[in-house]
């Protein structure tokens, strides 16, 4: 089974947001394997286990990008691929998504995972666009997946609803959480992943024309929201603190 | 200039959701004069057309097509798709819903063009369109432009306001029959989880229970508060992989995202994740025996205390208001 992975490499999800001339400032940052991602690199090892094949990591990024790749390698992936766009200039969704296209084109694809949404941008746009591009069916936000023959059984979270349903290969598919636990890399997967292949892909590699390298999209700024006053603690005891409650939600908040 | 612009409404149990009059809203500033195209598919799509036309659509296209009765992502991009074609519209506006989030992108892709993914706000500048959206799970905020093609947006529920309801306002409803073929998803089943009580994502007002609820009974107290306030009961992960109640109450970046007008958290620490679902609710109020809980620092009022005391008593007395 050819497996491709969607995998994008995001802030550290505690990491305090700072933002200088409009960009969020990256400067020792944490960075981490954006969570949902996470649950599909741990899908498509279990999909390899179940049924061989090969895996194969895709990420749009820089350089250092390279780690987390490393990372999904030591997980159990096979291959890493780093498609690296800092060429252009602010791709979009439109462009990241043309590009991680133009790469898979050639590619026999049986199935191709990602996570339901990356934490930081929080657009969920690139997945479902690659699905569309390479004309493959998409099921998003899974709860649990499994494969017999050609037949594609998922169950898919739909706000809290549950949808079962089934489909056929090749597909795209998008984690949501609950759909497995992500292993740790093991000591020997981290040796084992010094050595494993780590393709570099720059956009002149990539047959893309004019009109696939321009984004659709540009963002005019960023900024933190307005500092929240610092909220009132309420005192004295447990009668008053209720009555206290009650009196500001009326007279001051208004919102009963 | 005029824009035409196309607005997907979305019907739940045999009603138009909220977020279908927000995203006609949104359709308003952005069309300059230009008609607001309601579009509907499925089996109710006859009678939530009227709706539409009262909170500002100019003319509904309605297709009841088997097929559309229940979403696959093949159908409604192919319905879509012929409408989109026909219409030629500036823009197509969703609900940042779990149709919204699968279709746009597939579509936007179709059409070779730009999204913005759940904006919460729209200003025009010089008859162009500028969203706000939240980024790092509501820790910032980007303003986006489209700058080419036909422009593609999904609002976040509850966030902008709808207009005035106008019952005198009337328009064309009409149907077509777009042609809907190879389908490669089987809905096999629908296990409906939602309790009663009406969309958490929608709600004005929200009681939510973490895992500081402790059992599933833990959250009786949480849902008469809800109750006597009109509100919804909604939970943390916590709460839910505890097995204290439903996913489908699920409030953060897994669950639903929501922006009451009041939001009272109640044995629930505030991890980001749970934060990216609720923080830009307008009050909160955090109800945590630890005073150090994350959950104070987006808070507008806290109590730290037992919330088996606290809530019971709160109940009681807004019920001497409120019943
Ligand atoms: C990829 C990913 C996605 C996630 N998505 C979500 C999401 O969408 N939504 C979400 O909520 N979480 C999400 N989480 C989980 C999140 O990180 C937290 O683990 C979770 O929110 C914790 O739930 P909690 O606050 O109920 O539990 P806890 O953190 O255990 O907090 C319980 C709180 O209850 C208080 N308490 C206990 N007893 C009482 C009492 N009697 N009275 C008053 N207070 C009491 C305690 O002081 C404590 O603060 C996600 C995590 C990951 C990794």
């Amino acid at each position: 089974m050819n497996i491709y992975v969607l995998m994008k490499r995001t802030f550290d999800t505690e990491e305090k947001i700072i933002i200088r001339d409009g960009e969020v400032d990256k400067e020792g940052a944490e960075f981490i394997i954006n969570p949902y991602d996470e649950y599909a690199i741990e899908e498509a090892i279990v999909l390899r286990e179940a049924h061989g094949g090969e895996v194969t990591v895709i990420t749009v990024g820089d350089e250092d990008a390279q780690k987390e790749l490393r990372t999904a390698l030591a997980m159990g992936a096979d291959k890493a691929v780093l498609i690296n766009l800092e060429e252009l200039e602010g791709p979009d969704h439109f462009t990241i998504s043309e590009a991680i296209s133009s790469w898979l084109a050639d590619k026999d694809v049986d199935i191709i995972l990602g996570g339901n949404v990356a934490v930081d941008d929080g657009a969920g746009q690139v997945a479902s666009r690659v699905a569309e591009k390479l004309g493959i069916n998409q099921v998003t936000t899974i709860t649990e997946l499994t494969i017999e023959d050609e037949t594609v059984k998922i169950e898919r979270d739909v706000e809290g609803d549950i949808e079962k349903i089934e489909t056929t290969l090749p597909l795209l598919v998008t984690c949501q959480q609950g759909l497995n636990e992500p292993r740790y890399p093991s000591l020997p997967g981290i040796m084992k992943a010094k050595k494993k292949p780590l393709a570099n892909v720059g956009v002149n590699e990539l047959e893309m024309n004019e009109k696939e390298l321009t984004a659709k999209t540009k963002t005019i700024d960023r900024f933190l929201p307005p500092p929240k006053a610092k909220g009132k603690i309420l005192e004295g005891d447990i009668d008053q603190q209720v009555n206290e409650l009650v009196h500001l939600l009326k007279n001051e908040a208004k919102v009963i | 200039m005029e824009k035409k612009v196309l607005v997907l409404g979305e019907i739940k149990d045999g009603n138009l959701r909220n977020v279908s009059l927000e995203a006609i809203a949104c359709a308003k500033q952005i069309r300059n004069d230009g008609e607001i195209t309601g579009v509907l598919f499925g089996n109710h799509a006859k009678d939530c057309a009227e709706t539409m036309i009262h909170y500002g659509a100019d003319r509904i296209l309605i297709a009841e097509n088997p097929e559309l009765s229940h979403y696959t992502t093949d159908a409604y991009t192919q319905a879509l798709m012929q409408i989109i074609n026909k219409e030629s519209p500036h823009a197509v506006v969703f609900g940042h819903t779990a149709k919204g989030k699968d279709l746009a992108p597939r579509l936007a892709a179709k059409l070779g063009v730009g999204l913005v993914s759940d904006a919460v706000e729209i200003e025009m500048n010089n008859g162009r369109a500028i969203y706000t959206r939240a980024i790092y799970s509501g820790k910032a905020f980007e303003r986006v432009t489209v700058t080419e093609g036909i422009e593609l947006v999904s609002v976040r529920p509850n966030n902008m306001k709808a207009l005035k309801k106008d019952t005198s306002r009337n328009g064309p409803v009409t149907a077509f029959d777009p042609e809907i073929k190879n389908l490669r998803t089987i809905v096999k089943e629908i296990v409906n989880k939602t309790r009663g009580g009406g969309d958490l994502s929608e709600a004005k007002i929200i009681v939510a229970g973490g895992r500081g609820v402790k059992s599933k009974e833990g959250f009786r107290p949480l849902e008469e508060l809800a109750e006597v306030l009109g509100g919804a009961v909604g939970a943390s992960r916590g709460a839910c992989d505890a097995e204290y109640c439903d996913y489908s109450m699920q409030i953060g970046q897994t669950g639903k995202v929501v922006t009451p007008d009041l939001y009272i958290a109640a044995g629930i620490s505030g991890a980001i994740q749970h934060l990216a679902g609720m923080s830009q609710s307008k009050i909160v109020v955090a109800i945590n025996k630890d005073p150090e809980a994350p959950i104070f620092d987006v808070a507008d009022y806290g109590i730290v205390g037992d919330l088996f005391d606290i809530v019971p008593k709160l109940t009681a007395e807004l019920k001497k208001i409120l019943v």
